[in-house]
């Protein structure tokens, strides 16, 4: 009688994952018997899930890379230090919403629930080590994206933001999955080290591989909004709650990031001369892109997105210089731009009064005489995302551009360097207004400063300044995690 | 060794006083601010003195310390220590950055005593004096860099002081661009370096320079001019010296220090510090030089009819800076560095004592509103006098020696076209003897001008604690030439201590001249200068009185006197022939259009080829999303096309 196999199973290895979902359950239930007024512990019980998450993360990055779930699924430094990105975006996200929330009525337990879920989605995308479940992870994270982006149900902006974003998904989706289909057909496997033995032999059938490579780059593209794959960025941006664009320009990214580094480093390394071209490519122009088009943004959460277009262009430019210093350069600067972004928008948040944003470059004119320890943490995160020393910006830009030049990519590191001389301007027009305007007439109400809040801006201040002028600590752990080929 | 090993201390008591003013100045008390802000500073001067003598104490070849204090970044093969380095060149510097700094603090006490945001003020002053010290101290370019993005980030916090001041915000604002754009010269030039190299270290880079490059070579003339395309953005030279005078907007200490004593003189410090690599460079060394000596000149031409007594400094200093590039590109990098010691004391008393006349008026700027503030103001006109005779190099003032050195090297030095520079630089010595005795004598001369009663009854003479800073510096615009004696053999001290920094492959000889040729030069350019104040004495000292008697007796009497007036047609045609051509070519060509419409405008056209670049692809962004689907597709189409076509196999 022949015996059925059984896979093995090792509940351990996803044990952050199902901490996650698992505290999101939680959070639905507790909505259901929640208060209508106080329901902070939601957030904070969300919280806690993802420092418990975090905590097991680290210590299972201590041990050499294993897979699990017959060959589905791996366990290396190099995802065990994204999913910490991931979950320090989340953990973030969730301090940022607290208050905003609450002033936008829609601190509900669900929020927080869809938080977690897309968190664990982005988890099992950074480890996945087979093209099916990195694409489950990406839907898991995409689909809690879509809702979440349209949050805000009284916000047409809001509604239309989620409304974009789940159809030009849906049609990246499908350039994703075709890329999966089509590398199936032709290695007959979707397990990334199988596809790998099958295109280095040669066993493949060429044009339909060729074909699929791209699709699948196209698909990866525009999760982390490389241009041309990058016109939902700035509307979905915009539209969405600003907590939610928080969470959007660091975990999903990070996540997106790491699988597409993953797939293309362990499952077409010998393809590696021809698809740097393309990264090469997107690289440029998604820097270029989209620093010239913030530079006329008038709008703070627009001019973040197309900023945030930008440093996914530096991002670019580390993947094009690959290797072991390349991955750990997009790593450190991953994490840099984790605390630095969200900060930025964390300030936005604050400066948004109950019930309505304030995101005009206008409404930020004088902070810097009413409320100059907020101008000084903004000034931080938006030098450090200009790239100014001594912040932790300017250590990941240098990382960067030192490892593109170090694999003899000098045309890019300059074209790179350049790139961040354009977007000092708009940067500096920020800080600017902040401090050399005089602010509008109006009488506002002064702004109200959670304790939620002081604490992610203390956190983002501490990665913002602290990892540029100590960075070597944090460089050496992405250097001991950068992925073993 | 005791102030070596604690040199680390020097750069960071500022940083602590800047923190705790920064964070808690608003909370105390206007004399505690001072005590940190003040108290640090000093402390700091007094490590660097202690540290000095130590390094003195050391066997010349001796003079280099080093101290590792972490590893700042470690990535592969990449190492950058965050090290502090200390050898005769960034001693001086140290000297003169701490010396000064601590002048300045001590003067700005009674400045800014009337001010708001005194802490303020003081948190950037001291985050000023963290970057500058790290600048120099650092024993990477990468620390330098940063000390480098430090400074020019606090001049730009404090061009901006006055932040009401529209002007002043845009004056901050345009020095920050105008630098940044020198920046990005320097961070290319850094990558290159390291790209070459494969370190950062000065301990690495520049003993294997002359091995690692080919002399003439294109990777060391494009590293070099690079590096000196962030060296004209710092220190204020063609193509981009338009912010500085702009920046002084700032406070008057704030100018007499970063955009006089020190910031300004980093892109000197930066290009003396790569000594090795700019003499491997002999097309550089050529850059360095013509820019350096025609700034020199038309900086001075520009100071010509400027009437803010603060503005005619500037373009003074960026004149007196193209002398200091001129030394570099010749090859005399201590006559350089001389220059930089020499003017840190004469341009900061210069200032301060501007800022006493400023004081003393109530605010005002204009020349024309002054004069007649010699019996007034005397400690301050004794002061300025001196500093005024420094800089015009007459004889036993300290700058006469520095330029006198700056003009020999040109004139014997190896760089193609010297005798260009030396000429360049003669006549700038004369126009800049012209301008500063103006300006001596348009402020302290004469009956006092001013029409506002207010201002009238309000002058005074400043404060001791304003008046000794002047009376320090002005000693040290007397005397400090003489530790660079030229005549004497062995006498030059400054040339024995710095010798060593300089004793690269490739150095160019100690020019020799022979004592009689020296002599000459030196009457020479002595007699320049004399004739430069004998004009400025003429046209601003003899003459207006004689207007005004001719104005004052009227009828018959000014008939004969028109007569009489034969005699001054000279003046006349003088006037006309000399005088107004400079002048009008000073203000309508190198002001109006080369200084507004090339330097600016071109700056301009590549802002606004941006901006409009921008506001097309803004256009795509239609909000339409089956547009955005098009543009997904077409993406699409063309990678898989590029694959197909270009790429797979």
């Amino acid at each position: 009688m022949a015996s059925i196999p059984v896979p093995d199973i090792s509940l351990g290895a996803i044990a952050p994952e199902i901490t996650l979902a698992l505290t999101a359950v939680v959070a639905l239930m507790l909505e259901v018997f929640a208060e209508k007024k106080g329901r902070d512990h939601i957030a904070y019980i969300s919280l806690v899930g993802v420092i418990v998450a975090c905590f097991i993360t680290f210590r299972l990055a201590g041990d050499p890379s294993w897979t699990t779930f017959s060959g589905l699924y791996v366990v290396d430094r190099f995802g065990q230090f994204f999913k910490l990105i991931c979950l320090l975006g989340t953990g973030m996200t969730i301090l940022v919403s607290v208050k905003y929330n609450k002033d936008e009525g829609i601190d509900n337990g669900e929020y927080y629930a869809l938080l977690l879920f897309a968190t664990s989605g982005m988890l099992f995308m950074v480890s996945g080590s087979d093209m099916i479940t990195i694409f489950m992870g990406l839907e898991v994270m995409s689909i809690s994206l879509y809702a979440l982006a349209g949050y805000t149900r009284k916000r047409a902006r809001s509604n239309e933001a989620s409304v974009k974003y789940f159809i030009l998904g849906s049609l990246s989706t499908a350039f994703l999955l075709y890329g999966i289909a089509l590398i199936y057909g032709s290695t007959g496997s979707t397990q990334i080290d199988i596809i790998a033995k099958a295109v280095s032999s040669g066993s493949g059938v060429e044009a339909v591989l060729d074909l699929g490579i791209v699709m699948l780059m196209i698909g990866f593209a525009f999760k982390v909004s490389a241009v041309p794959f990058h016109m939902w960025t700035p509307d979905v941006y915009q539209g969405a709650p600003t907590p939610v664009t928080a969470f959007m320009s660091a975990g999903p990214k990070a996540a997106a990031f790491a699988a597409f580094f993953r797939v293309f480093n362990v499952a077409f390394p010998s393809l590696q001369a021809d698809w740097w071209v393309i990264i090469w490519i997107l690289a440029v122009a998604t820097m270029t892109v989209g620093n010239v088009i913030a530079l006329l943004q008038n709008d703070v959460k627009r001019m973040l997105a197309y900023s945030s277009i930008a440093h996914a262009g530096y991002i670019l430019v580390g993947f094009v210089a690959g290797g072991a210093l390349g991955s750990s350069a997009i790593m450190y600067y991953m994490l840099v731009y984790t605390f630095m972004n969200i900060g930025a928008f964390a300030i936005v948040t604050v400066v948004g009064r109950k019930g309505e944003e304030k995101t005009k470059f206008s409404d930020f004119t004088g902070l810097g005489y009413r409320y100059p320890l907020m101008a000084v943490a903004l000034v931080i995160f938006l030098f450090s995302l200009a790239g100014i020393p001594p912040t932790a910006g300017f250590v990941g830009k240098f990382y960067i551009f030192m490892a593109a030049l170090k694999h003899g990519y000098v045309y890019l590191a300059v074209i790179g360097v350049v790139n961040s001389v354009i977007s000092i301007f708009y940067y500096l027009r920020l800080s600017v207004m902040m401090y050399m305007q005089d602010e509008p007439g109006e009488d506002l109400p002064p702004l109200v400063f959670a304790p939620s809040l002081i604490a992610v801006m203390i956190v983002a201040i501490y990665g913002s300044l602290w990892l540029g002028i100590m960075p070597a600590g944090y460089i050496s752990f992405a250097q001991s995690a950068f992925l073993a080929l | 060794m005791l102030g070596l090993e604690n040199i680390w201390l020097v750069p960071i008591l500022p940083l602590i006083g800047a923190i705790v003013n920064g964070l808690f100045g608003k909370f105390m008390s206007k004399s505690s601010v001072t005590l940190w802000a003040v108290g640090s500073t000093g402390l700091s001067f007094f490590i660097a003195v202690i540290a000095f003598l130590n390094l003195l104490s050391l066997d010349a070849r001796d003079r280099v310390f080093e101290k590792i204090l972490f590893t700042w970044i470690q990535a592969g093969s990449f190492t950058a220590q965050a090290g502090i380095q200390i050898d005769p060149l960034s001693a001086i510097f140290l000297l003169i950055v701490t010396g000064v700094g601590f002048l300045i603090h001590v003067y700005s006490i009674g400045y800014m005593s009337h001010e708001e945001g005194y802490a303020r003020y003081f948190a950037y002053l001291n985050l000023f004096m963290f970057s500058m010290l790290l600048l120099i101290l650092g024993n990477n370019f990468l620390l330098m860099f940063i000390g480098w993005e430090g400074v020019g980030l606090c001049s730009y916090l404090l061009i901006g002081y006055y932040y009401e001041k529209d002007s002043a915000s845009n004056a901050g604002k345009k020095a920050f661009v105008m630098n940044r754009i020198g920046d990005f010269g320097f961070l290319l030039a850094i990558m290159w370096i390291f790209w070459t190299f494969g370190s950062i270290d000065y301990t690495t880079v520049f003993p294997s320079a002359s091995q690692v490059l080919p002399a003439g070579g294109f990777a060391v003339t494009g590293i070099t001019l690079l590096l000196f395309l962030g060296a004209t953005g710092k220190s204020a030279q063609i193509p981009l010296y338009t912010w500085l005078p702009d920046a002084m907007e700032g406070p008057t200490p704030v100018s007499a220090l970063i955009h006089a004593a020190t910031m300004v003189t980093a892109g000197v410090y930066m290009v003396t510090r790569c000594n090795a690599l700019f003499n491997l460079a002999p097309t550089s060394m050529i850059v360095v030089a013509l820019i350096g000596a025609a700034t020199a000149l038309f900086a001075a031409t520009m100071g010509l009819y400027q009437n803010d007594i603060k503005r005619v400094l500037a373009y003074s200093t960026v004149s007196q800076l193209g002398y200091m590039f001129l030394a570099c590109g010749v090859g005399a990098y201590v006559a350089a560095v001389f220059h930089v010691m020499t003017h840190a004391f004469f341009k900061a008393c210069l200032f301060l004592g501007s800022g006493s006349v400023i004081h003393g008026m109530s605010g005002e700027q204009d020349m024309r509103q002054m004069g007649g503030l010699k019996s007034k103001m005397p400690i301050t006109h004794m002061t300025m006098l001196i500093s005024a005779l420094a800089i015009s190099g007459i004889p036993i003032f300290a700058g006469f020696f520095s330029k006198d050195e700056i003009l020999l090297s040109a004139f014997l030095g190896h760089t193609k076209g010297n005798l260009v520079y030396w000429i360049l630089a003669t006549v700038a010595a004369a126009v800049t003897a012209f301008y500063m005795f103006r300006l001596y004598y348009m402020t302290f001369s004469g009956e006092l001008r001013a029409e506002d009663q207010h201002v009238r009854d309000h002058v005074h003479e400043s404060p001791n604690v304003m008046t000794v800073p002047l009376i320090i510096l002005a000693f040290g615009a007397a005397f400090a030439g003489f530790l660079g004696l030229p005549i004497i053999e062995g006498g030059h001290a400054l040339n024995n201590f710095l010798g060593p920094v300089f004793h690269t492959p490739g150095a160019p000889e100690h020019p020799h001249a022979s004592l009689g040729l020296e002599l000459f030069l030196m009457g020479f350019s002595v007699s320049v200068a004399v004739l430069g104040i004998l004009v400025a004495r003429h046209f601003y000292y003899v003459r207006p009185e004689a207007a005004t008697e001719m104005a004052a007796k009227g009828g018959f009497i000014k008939t004969v006197y028109t007569t009489l007036q034969n005699k001054y047609y000279i003046d006349e045609i003088y006037d006309v022939v000399i005088v107004k051509p400079v002048v009008s070519f000073s203000r309508s060509f190198l002001w109006k259009i080369f200084d507004v419409k090339i330097v600016d405008g071109f700056v301009n056209s590549i802002a606004s080829f941006v901006t409009d670049l921008s506001s097309l692809l803004r256009k795509s962004q239609t909000g339409m999303v089956r547009n955005y689907a098009l543009a997904m597709a077409l993406g699409g189409v063309f990678f898989v096309g590029l694959w197909i076509l270009a790429l797979g196999n």
